[in-house]
């Protein structure tokens, strides 16, 4: 059972990955290119011309293409998995929903606690904005925050589920989400910012890459969340007994 | 556990799969599948398992659009 959910996770989780691909390649790639050149022209400027050029161990053709591709779809397949792991655990808990909408809430919470709120914080840059010295902190600190934001976001779904026992579904997942929101602004509010962007780099150039960051997201959990509902809800469709199947048919 | 929830389409009533029978999935699944990410997002960045500098270079380009701190 979990297994197959598992497979079906990771199989709709590739198909996924292809479609973010698809959006990253159209709306994502020419703001990396343009990073790219900013950065080149930048380094050419400080005079770090002199310094032997580091040597290209991947060509950007490839890293825009065949690169961008395994990205995305490995990263997909692994999403749809975990995200199929958590189904597992969600689906027949979250009151009287069906697996469809167990699947689409659960993608909009995943993409709300992997993306949206880590991303507020530490958004998406693209090449040339990072220092190269402070990678480590701040790989350690959007780590940190996605760990952080996974787990809050497990505890409210479980303080919901005793809530909404007391006080009614609408009322106890609008409490349990009030309370996140105050965790979450006082997390905004405790860990350190972030701020090495160049003064010469477009703002509009900054912006436009981040959108098509999030976009990139939103498309993969939108495709993982849908695709798994509608493929779970075929095969409960195609598994129902043919007797009863025949009997409907028959009762027409 | 069978599909039977699944079978009858008018009740919106589904049998939660038992725990236990999950954690063991989510355990070893899990693990392989966070080392996946771990891969794409974050493998020669900020630390590295196998060395060198190829998987950060080629998966640069999806490091970057998905959010990860890359460089
Ligand atoms: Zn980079």
């Amino acid at each position: 059972m979990v297994g197959n959910l598992l497979l079906r996770g990771m199989m709709v989780g590739v198909l996924a990955g292809l479609l973010a691909f698809g959006f990253a390649k159209v709306f994502g790639e020419p703001w990396v290119e343009y990073a790219i050149a900013f950065e080149e022209s930048a380094s050419h400027a400080s005079g770090a011309h002199g310094e032997a050029e580091e040597p290209e161990i991947v060509s950007r053709s490839t890293q825009a293409g065949a690169g961008l591709f395994t990205g995305l779809v490995v990263y997909g397949a692994a999403a749809g998995g975990l995200f199929a792991l958590a189904f597992a655990f969600a689906n027949g808990r979250l009151g009287s929903m069906s697996p469809r909408s167990t699947a689409a809430l659960l993608a909009a919470l995943g993409f709300v606690t992997v993306v949206l709120i880590p991303q507020l914080k530490y958004p998406a840059n693209p090449p040339a904005v990072g220092s190269a010295d402070t990678i480590g902190a701040r790989t350690e600190l959007f780590f940190a925050m996605l760990a952080f934001s996974i787990a809050l976001m497990a505890a409210s779904v479980m303080a919901a589920r005793r809530l909404a026992e007391r006080f009614g579904d609408w009322n106890g997942a609008t409490a349990a989400g009030l309370l996140y929101l105050a965790v979450v602004a006082v997390m905004f509010a405790a860990l350190p910012n972030i701020e090495e962007i160049p003064a010469s780099f477009s703002p509009a150039a900054l912006w436009n890459f981040r959108m098509a960051s999030i976009g990139v997201q939103a498309v993969l959990w939108a495709a993982v969340g849908l695709g798994f509902g509608a493929a779970t809800e075929y095969a409960a469709r195609s598994a129902r007994p043919p007797a009863r199947a025949a009997h409907a048919a028959a009762s027409r | 556990m069978t599909n039977a929830a699944f079978a009858t389409p008018t009740s919106t009533h589904v049998e939660p799969i038992p725990v236990a029978a999950i954690l063991p999935w989510a355990v070893f699944a899990g693990l392989m599948l966070l080392l996946t990410v771990y891969f794409v997002g974050a493998e020669e960045g900020a630390t590295s398992l196998i060395g060198g500098s190829f998987v950060h270079e080629f998966v640069h380009d999806g490091r970057h659009l998905l959010g990860f701190p890359c460089h």
